[in-house]
């Protein structure tokens, strides 16, 4: 019904919860893809960064793989996911819209210099414990292993994975939430 | 952040095991279940005539009814915590137990002179039966919203409706082995009013805790 796309999906994610970490990686990076298509098709001029929704997809995905059945097709259960971020965005964004123009004064009279990264995953950072952005950033931003980390930041690896999952947690229910 | 950096970090994240879904809700029914029951004896237990009244086919038509709403919730409030289910196929199941106690207080009001009505509908417990219903099944929709917020519900409100009526026929399966009011009547009066206030607190708690 889905073809041979559908297929390789469901056996990288299959293996990929069983515990396959490369496998992980390949299957998101193939939702990474589909994921980008469907947003950028949807966003239109809507003042939405469709790099946004798919880094909020991805981190969804992650958070829910449980409610993926192990025996039906991904690429629905994807495309659920994905839609259900894309009206999350729109909904933010027509929040904040409102937010700006009570705001317009202000930002003329303090202009705020660019910060590299500006995405929305990133300032989700901020608003992490201490212990929880340190560890987060040492693994996402400066690509640092978990052991790496580890040894770094003069943790057991353990508290890393701990202070990392907490932090992932933390990021996703931030953006749920509103 | 860019994609990439957030996929390793994601990848970096997998050691953490995570219960399937399925298995929740199977976990969280028989959770819910044994609080309802805890609370039902702890407090109002089984009437004294239960051996007789089971006998009758007013008494056990309430099971009937009860267990029918409860199962069909369950395969509602289950297909709607996952982002691509069609939970539509199973919502059809949903009017089983409304239409049974359609017919049923049909059948009474045919069997009974229009005298005897008020009595049968006002009964001799309905504020026990309005009280009792929502304490006994507040636990368990704890336990679904639980189960709710672990899933990834795209419509929170409805979920939460379904796991109300969930928890309300839980519930009321327990109560009507209390309740003397046996009459289809009384049961489409209070048991209804009481199980739409937990749907109701459902709907309210799951807009709230299962938005992800």
């Amino acid at each position: 019904m889905y073809g041979n796309g559908e297929k390789e999906l469901a056996r990288l994610l299959r293996t990929a919860i069983a515990g396959d970490e490369r496998a992980y990686g390949e299957f998101l990076r193939c939702a990474a893809c589909l994921v980008r298509g469907f947003a950028r098709r949807k966003v239109g001029q809507g003042g939405i960064d469709p790099e946004d929704v798919v880094q909020e997809t991805l981190l969804a995905i992650h958070m829910k793989r449980h409610t993926w059945r192990d025996d039906g097709p991904v690429m629905p259960w994807l495309h659920a996911i994905a839609r259900h971020k894309l009206v999350d965005a729109f909904r933010r964004r027509g929040r904040r819209v409102e937010i700006e123009i009570g705001e317009i004064a202000e930002t003329f009279a303090e202009p705020e210099p660019e910060t590299v990264s500006n995405r929305e995953i990133g300032r989700a950072l901020d608003a992490l414990t201490p212990g929880q952005r340190s560890v987060v950033a040492a693994v996402s931003v400066d690509g640092n292993s978990i052991v790496e980390t580890a040894e770094r930041l003069g943790m057991s690896e353990t508290a890393v994975r701990v202070a990392l999952h907490r932090g992932l947690v933390a990021i996703a229910r931030r953006f749920g939430r509103d | 952040m860019d994609t990439n950096e957030l996929i390793e970090t994601l990848v970096a994240d997998t050691r953490q095991p995570v219960a399937p879904l399925s298995f929740v809700w199977w976990g969280a029914a028989g959770l819910a279940i044994a609080l309802a029951a805890v609370i039902f004896f702890a407090t109002l237990g089984l009437r004294p005539d239960v051996a007789a009244a089971a006998e009758t086919p007013r008494f056990m038509l309430k099971f009937v009814i009860t267990t029918m709403l409860g199962a069909s919730a369950f395969g509602l409030a289950r297909g709607l915590s996952r982002p691509d289910e069609d939970w539509r196929g199973v919502a059809p199941y949903l009017a089983v137990a409304p239409a049974l106690l359609a017919i049923a207080v049909f059948v009474e009001l045919l069997l009974l002179p229009p005298g005897a009505w008020p009595a049968k509908i006002v009964g001799m417990n309905s504020m026990v039966c309005l009280a009792y219903i929502p304490l006994i099944g507040i636990g368990p929709l704890a336990v679904f919203l639980l189960a709710l917020r672990h899933g990834a519900p795209t419509q929170p409100a409805l979920a939460g409706a379904a796991a109300g009526l969930l928890a309300g026929g839980i519930a009321a399966t327990f109560y009507a082995a209390h309740c003397t009011d046996d009459s289809p009547l009384f049961v489409a009066t209070w048991y209804t009013i009481a199980i739409a206030g937990l749907a109701a607190l459902g709907a309210a708690g799951a807009s709230r805790l299962a938005r992800w």
